[in-house]
């Protein structure tokens, strides 16, 4: 029988924008602290103490139990607000949700672990923690440590595990997890790559089960394989709901639209909030006829990336996705080659070259995430769109429409006769 | 990020199981989280582990392990009497200065450390508090169990000193029961406001070990409450650890006066206020935690 699993009426979430703790007197402090909608936001845009930030405005859906179903939207429309309001983290500061059933949550590798304790006391407080009873971790323990296939390392501490080790028992442990809706946000979830992997294989299994689940990704083609259904936020308010593919277009086309803007006008950045060097532009050259953003496939290709600061050690990953928002390939300066130029006179420019560019005609678009000083500096998604046009691969004319993939090899045949 | 070849799930299953329990989740007003029985053994699995991980981890990888419980305040005692009972020559009800000493730091250290630990623990737990929900009073209540067992290993020590000194517990032992209630009330109405506190003005880090050193003197840890005039010395039983360290020397080590029930009673009720504030204020700002951390 079917139930509506989580509704939700007129939520809405509102932060206090300024720096916590620089409020003046004790008194304005306990009066504040008695509030329920005191907030924080560190550095963002203008800190003015009064300010207050709507990161959820009259959001209303409902899931009926057995649906997936997937947030999107920009960095900053509000989906990790909504989710940690779903599973009890924050309060709303209006409207209301009702969610029936029992509710679990798959968690970063580290966040259920205490390094100190053995790989036997972290299952129980693993399990605890993911939302499992007691009697019911102590049950299928055998089977969890099975699982995982670590019973010679059980009473050793967590932090002599290799992190792989630490992976295995923490996805043992999720994997034990059985929950009648199951709220995913793949942003605090990240991390260890096997674990995340591991973690969508289990998601769909729980989804395939019966299970309710609310996923949080910026991953649109993991959103399109697990979900039926998704929720568009834009700047905390559902701007479209919908069967997924309908819902991925309408955020695609948002994005778009948005992607022409000054890059440095952007807010739905990722990144440290007091950012050193943002990315100011971003664009694609052909290097034949020297044009920007209209490129002719099987040419050479510089993406150059401008930037506002030079800091010492900067790195910059470009990932390039499809029209459809399914990633096809990442290029990262941080995996090196002997070819590689680094030169602390240049201006602040960072600059990918691509001998040959192996794509087929259609539109693409490209993410940026810039690295510097060891931390994560800036991040955009959608810093850029091209277009490529019919051109040749190896001397060969390439497909003109892309039915089959999105990449070209340069190749060659022998052929009897 | 992997591409998942995974299948769409399947149409919702018919499953004949009764439509599971609903959770409303709006704005709160008033008291709704700790002072909610049903809230807290809904999710009582999770406050026992943490509970056990704190008593756990608590010594993990030190050398001398829960010795540690015993030696801190067997130092103390060292340097009090050095200072205190010897050169300073405060008097000591007619006990040997060592034992009216240990006699108050045994209760005392507990509260002391307690108190430190619990009011830093919300904001040790930061990861967990901004990432899952529990009722958090479950954290520094966790920290508090585990310094009982800390508190119940010294008392058992202090026992063995006691008898070792030919002192023979006697009915008195009785109150003892009371008076550790009365020092878990008043190091968790202290703690849980403070630790709440600690989430929004990180100032409390420094002004705990501060005012606990201040709290240490206003305490009669290395004098007796007897060298205070009356109705100061009744007064001062308002700070519940006069009430609970004066209780302790008179159950434990018999130092000749009358049962100072006077004191324990009027520290019993301000441990009892305090700890209610102390939850109350909590309660009123736990919705926050995870917005603010």
């Amino acid at each position: 029988m079917s139930y509506t699993a989580i509704e939700a009426e007129a939520l809405g979430k509102s932060y206090r924008l300024g720096l916590s703790g620089s409020y003046g007197s004790l008194r304005e402090a306990v009066s504040g602290a008695m509030r329920s909608t005191v907030g924080r936001a560190v550095g963002r845009g203008e800190k003015r103490k009064t300010d207050v930030l709507w990161a959820l405005r009259d959001v209303s859906f409902s899931v009926e139990s057995g649906e997936a179903i997937g947030l999107i939207g920009h960095n900053g429309a509000g989906k990790s607000t909504l989710l940690k309001i779903l599973s009890r983290i924050a309060e709303p500061t209006t409207g209301w949700a009702q969610v029936t059933g029992r509710v679990g949550s798959l968690l970063e590798v580290g966040t259920g672990f205490h390094p100190e304790l053995t790989g036997r006391e972290n299952v129980f407080l693993n399990g605890a923690i993911l939302g499992m009873r007691r009697a019911e971790i102590r049950r299928r323990f055998d089977e969890i440590v099975e699982f995982a296939g670590m019973e010679r390392f059980l009473d050793t501490p967590v932090k002599r595990y290799s992190s792989g080790m630490q992976v295995r028992l923490a996805f043992a442990v999720a994997a034990h997890l059985e929950p009648e809706i199951l709220l995913v946000d793949e942003v605090l979830a990240v991390g260890d790559a096997a674990f995340q992997r591991k973690s969508l294989a289990k998601m769909a299994e729980v989804a395939r089960a019966g299970s309710t689940v609310v996923f949080v990704s910026h991953n649109l083609a993991t959103i399109q394989a697990l979900c039926e259904r998704a929720i568009l936020l834009e700047r905390g308010s559902v701007v479209d709901d919908a069967p997924v593919e309908q819902a991925v277009t309408s955020y695609l086309n948002s994005l778009e639209r948005g992607a022409s803007k000054n890059l440095l006008e952007r807010t739905d950045r990722d990144g440290r909030s007091w950012k050193e060097s943002k990315v100011a532009n971003l664009a694609v050259y052909d290097s034949v006829s020297g044009e920007p953003d209209v490129i002719v496939g099987g040419r050479p290709v510089r993406i150059v990336v401008g930037l506002t600061k030079v800091l010492p050690t900067m790195d910059c990953q470009l990932t390039i996705l499809n029209n459809l928002g399914q990633p096809i390939t990442t290029l990262d300066s941080e995996v090196s080659s002997p070819e590689d130029v680094r030169d602390p006179e240049r201006e602040p420019k960072i600059e990918c070259s691509i001998e040959a560019l192996p794509l087929v005609p259609g539109r693409y678009r490209i993410d940026v995430l810039l690295r510097g000083n060891q931390e994560i500096q800036d991040g955009l998604q959608a810093a850029a769109y091209f277009d490529v046009e019919p051109g040749l691969s190896g001397g060969r004319p390439m497909p003109v429409d892309g039915a089959d993939g999105d990449v070209v090899l340069p190749h060659s045949w022998r052929l009897p006769g | 990020m992997e591409q998942l070849t995974a299948e769409k799930p399947a149409p919702p299953a018919e499953t004949t199981t009764p439509t599971p329990e609903t959770i409303r989740l709006e704005p709160t007003k008033g008291f709704r989280r700790v002072f909610a029985p049903h809230e807290l053994w809904r999710y009582r699995d999770l406050g026992l582990q943490i509970a056990v991980r704190d008593v756990t981890i608590r010594y993990r990888q030190t050398a001398f392990g829960a010795a540690w419980a015993v030696l801190q305040p067997i130092a103390f005692m060292a340097v009090f009497t050095l200072i205190f009972g010897r050169a300073a020559g405060i008097s000591s009800d007619g006990l040997p200065y060592a034992l009216f000493s240990l006699g108050a730091l045994v209760p005392w250290m507990f509260f002391a450390n307690s108190f430190l630990l619990s009011s830093e623990s919300l904001v040790m737990n930061q990861a967990l508090i901004s990432k899952i929900y529990f009722p958090r009073v479950f954290i520094p209540a966790g920290v508090i169990a585990a310094g009982c067992v800390d508190f119940a290993i010294s008392l058992t020590i202090l026992f063995l000193i006691l008898l070792v000194y030919g002192i023979v517990p006697s009915l008195a032992l009785f109150v003892v029961p009371l008076l550790i209630v009365i020092a878990v009330a008043t190091a968790m109405g202290a703690g849980t406001a403070l630790s709440a506190i600690n989430v929004r003005y990180r100032d409390v880090r420094y002004v705990v070990p501060f005012a606990t050193q201040l709290w240490l003197f206003v305490s009669p840890v290395v004098y007796p409450s007897s060298v205070l005039s009356e109705p100061l010395r009744t007064l001062s039983a308002i700070n519940p650890m006069v009430g609970v360290i004066e209780g302790f020397r008179w159950a434990l080590l018999h130092n000749g006066g009358s049962a100072p029930w006077e004191l324990i009673g009027i520290s019993a009720v301000s441990a009892t206020v305090l700890l209610i504030a102390g939850l109350a204020y909590f309660d009123r700002v736990e919705r926050t935690f995870a917005d603010l951390i």
